[in-house]
């Protein structure tokens, strides 16, 4: 138990929680403008690859980081596009389609990487995002080494704000919420439905592209297939669990992110080596699902979500 | 030249405007002008074409051909945006609201340009119109949370906030309470005296005589009869609407049979401000019209739910021809004979994306269309025929999506359904709500045929013309309590008026 309370209190247990939620907030933000606007979009799991792929690949390639960011961003959109066409004014199967667009992205980034890069072995490294050192703050005892982060960390915190201030307290918020949840009553307000559905999927698919190259540009410094690893399923949970509130998104990202650092921790104790170590990598997933159960119980779920609009129709 | 009345400027102009679903042509070449101050009122048939006609007027459909002359400015088709622009309000036969949001929100949503942080004073706007209208409502509830007849003053508010001049109400009456219409006629006499102009849809002849300057009436999306409504009266507007002589059926006296299915003493908990049943006990005889009249919301979507085996009451309760039920469900219920005509034909009558034959078929298909499993849908698409032939269902055909169907003809879709399985005990709640004149008649003279064949049939109603008329039993509903048992003849709608206030309860309690 007192290793358990030994691990909470470090600094270090936090500026790793903080590190490991900083995509998970990305993407899920990215899902969550899709979902409100209701469009289920599960491409993301692809687009996160995509997103990895591309930061990484543009740095490696001589653009500066920032740069790498847009490009990721930017091939995020994209997919977002390809999806939007083909759920909106399509009206095809939002479920189909996002799997879709996950194969696709998935396939098209290990074949470019073997285009690109046919006779390497191992992926070469790039120079990833340095900790922040910011003044006054990271002088501070405790707290200086916890918030020890790179600056896509930080960014990420503000896009969570952003897009919370944007969907509360903008007339473009409103209309994407309004479209959501009915998006007739958006066509008798003179707004284009299929406008406004189309880019609220095109700018979540950005973010959950620049979530992924945050594992590629920041968390580590090099590209592997398998790195995203289901960090896309993870987000769309995580919209539900934060019932579509950014804010609670967020801190839903948070505690699953506390989880698994728990667990890596956990496993270097004396339970650790008492235990099998599946049981500490489940933990995390375990617990999410637990407190999956528990939040979104009475969650208000947007009514139109994975309803296509079709416009003369009733 | 007076700024109101005949000789007033016009404001809007409909010219020729035609429009086609498949074969089936909704509108054809409809012309239609509006003056300044003016209520014109568009009457028809059920799929006669009204909403059609809105709709493209509004740009949510695009017609085949015509165009649509706004204060002397053609109005681009298809734009929604540019009928909003052009002093256009609507308020749609089903709401266009979001119910995520709160009244103030619904309101403001694209008023103000996207990429902007919205400009203040919206509430203060709100707030004025409100009371200068009579439409209370509170800016921040939850729109979810609102009654219909709350939800109907913000779809007005909505086209006030963004001055509209022009004002469309497509059945705006069809869920209000009587009083809530009442409302509603005194909000809209306040702008029609600013000089707002009004196109209004009802199928209520007693409101369009009270409310309109002028009927235009149209048969088969086409216009048969335009009338000043000082030179007409209801008759001649329903014979002008279903083309010949209409006589409202009314039901004969007859002798009850016995009691098919009785209530004892059942209660249900409250909903929200929604009371739930207190100890109503109530006997359905076979052979008899049962008529439960009350405002809607006192306790009879609780008692309906208990019939249609939905339900069972918390105490209390139910037995048929003498034997108390234990197992009741949906599916017992249907088993037992019980046919329902829903309150909320969208929700609970009908699956929006199946096609007709499939929803005919929705409480049958297991017992008389399938055989080891297997469906037969040539039967079932042949008695979906019989359905849509008898009860006159204005379709392209039984292959169409039942949301493509106008209300009142899914209306009728379903009561054929539930009066094809012969059924012993028939709940019909609310059966005649949205439907035309012509349908109404036929509606009421099937229910009265029911009868007379030895079905228990229960009308709710909102009605008291329509309880009178048809009932041989009456009681009436109020807070959750139900009125003694009131033989035919015996009461008149004042006194049932009464009761339904709740005045008379107290009394009768006390004795
Ligand atoms: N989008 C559509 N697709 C196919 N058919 C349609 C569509 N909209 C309307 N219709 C058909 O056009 C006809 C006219 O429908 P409309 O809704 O205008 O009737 P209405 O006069 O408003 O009837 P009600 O009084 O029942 O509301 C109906 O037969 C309907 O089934
Ligand atoms: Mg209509």
């Amino acid at each position: 138990m007192s290793a358990v309370i030994d691990i909470l209190i470090s600094a270090s247990f936090w500026a790793a929680v903080i590190r490991i939620a900083s995509p998970l907030i990305l993407a899920t933000m990215g899902e969550l403008i899709c979902e409100r606007a209701g469009v289920l979009n599960l491409g993301i799991e692809g687009i996160m690859v995509i997103g990895a792929f591309t930061g990484w690949m543009a740095v490696y390639q001589g653009l500066p980081l920032w740069g790498g960011v847009a490009v990721a961003m930017a091939a995020g959109m994209m997919f977002g596009l390809l999806h939007s066409t083909l759920t909106v004014p399509f009206g095809l199967s939002q479920h189909v389609v996002g799997l879709g667009v996950t194969l696709l992205a998935t396939s098209s980034a290990s074949f470019a990487y073997r285009l690109m890069l046919p006779e390497v072995t191992s992926p070469p490294k790039i120079a990833p995002f340095q900790p922040l050192n910011v003044p006054g703050l990271s002088d501070l005892p405790w707290l200086g080494d916890a918030l020890s982060q790179t600056a896509l960390t930080w960014a990420a915190f503000a896009v969570a704000g952003l897009v919370a201030w944007v969907l509360y307290r903008t007339p473009l918020g409103l209309a994407v919420r309004a479209v959501g949840e009915k998006p007739a009553a958006v066509e008798a307000q003179g707004l284009s439905v299929t406008g406004l559905r189309m880019g609220a999927v095109i700018v979540g698919s950005g973010l959950m592209a620049v979530g992924g190259a945050f594992l590629t540009l920041s968390a580590f410094s090099s590209f592997f297939f398998e790195m995203v690893n289901g960090r896309g399923w993870i987000c769309i949970a995580l919209v539900v669990f934060g019932a579509w509130k950014p804010g609670k998104a967020v801190l839903g990202a948070i505690l699953f992110a506390a989880f698994d650092a728990l667990q890596i921790r956990l496993q270097q104790t004396p339970l650790g080596a008492a235990l099998p170590y599946q049981l500490f990598l489940a933990l995390p997933f375990i617990l999410s699902v637990l407190a999956l159960i528990l939040m979104s119980r009475r969650a208000e779920v947007p009514a139109a979500l994975m309803v296509p609009y079709n416009k003369g129709e009733r | 030249m007076s700024s109101t009345g005949p000789g007033a400027e016009v404001v809007l102009r409909l010219d020729r405007i035609s429009k086609s679903f498949g074969a089936l042509k909704a509108n054809d070449a409809v012309s239609l002008t509006l003056r300044r101050g003016e209520v014109v009122a568009l009457l028809g048939e059920n799929g006669a074409g009204k909403t059609t006609l809105m709709n493209i007027l509004f740009g949510h459909y695009l017609a085949d051909d015509g165009g649509v002359e706004v204060f002397g400015q053609p109005l681009p088709p298809g734009k929604p945006k540019a009928a909003l622009a052009a002093g256009v309000g609507m308020v749609h036969q089903h709401f266009t609201l979001a119910g995520n949001l709160t009244v103030l929100e619904n309101i403001r949503l694209g008023t103000d340009a996207l990429w902007s942080r919205g400009h203040g004073g919206a509430r203060a706007k709100v707030e004025r119109l409100s009371r200068d209208f009579g439409l209370a409502v509170h800016p921040d509830a939850k729109v979810g949370r609102l009654s219909v007849g709350e939800r109907q003053r913000v779809e007005i508010l909505k086209a006030l906030y963004r001055d509209a001049r022009i004002l469309i109400l497509d059945e705006p009456t069809a869920v209000l309470t009587p009083q809530e219409s009442e409302a509603l006629f005194a909000t809209l006499r306040k702008a029609t005296a600013l000089g707002l102009s009004v196109i209004f849809i009802s199928h209520k002849l007693h409101e369009v005589m009270a409310i309109a300057d002028r009927c235009v009436v149209l048969r088969h999306g086409r216009v048969v009869g335009e009338v000043d409504t000082h030179a007409t009266d209801k008759g001649q507007l329903a014979a002008l609407m279903v083309g010949g002589e209409l006589s409202l059926p009314r039901a004969e006296a007859r002798v009850a049979g016995e009691v098919l299915m009785q209530l004892d003493r059942a209660s249900t908990p409250d909903r929200g401000t929604v009371p739930g049943l207190r100890s109503v006990s109530l006997a359905l005889r076979a052979g008899q019209i049962t008529g439960l009249a009350g405002v809607s919301g006192n306790g009879q979507a609780a008692l309906a739910e208990i019939i249609a085996g939905l339900a069972l009451p918390a105490s209390g309760s139910i037995s048929l021809r003498g034997v108390p039920v234990a197992r009741w469900t949906p599916g017992e219920a249907l088993a037992q004979g019980v046919a329902r005509i829903p309150e909320d034909r969208h929700h609970q009558g009908s699956i929006a994306d199946f096609d007709l034959t499939e929803n005919a078929v929705l409480e049958s298909y297991r017992s008389r269309f399938s055989r080891r499993g297997w469906m037969n849908w040539r039967a079932a698409r042949e008695f979906a025929q019989g359905i849509i032939r008898a009860y006159d269902v204005r379709c392209p055909g039984p292959e169409t999506r039942i949301r493509l169907l106008s209300g009142g003809n899914m209306q009728k879709l379903i009561l054929g359904r539930a009066m094809a399985s012969d059924p012993v005990v028939i709940l019909a709640n609310q059966p005649v709500r949205g439907l035309d004149v012509g349908a109404i008649a036929y509606v009421q003279s099937q229910l009265i045929a029911a009868r007379d064949r030895g079905a228990a049939v229960i009308l709710v109603s909102e009605d008291l013309d329509e309880i009178i008329g048809l009932s041989d039993v009456i009681h009436v509903m109020s807070q959750g309590r139900l009125s003694p048992a009131f033989v035919r003849g015996t009461m008149t709608a004042a006194e049932l008026g009464l009761w339904m206030a709740g005045q008379k309860f107290e009394g009768a309690d006390a004795a």
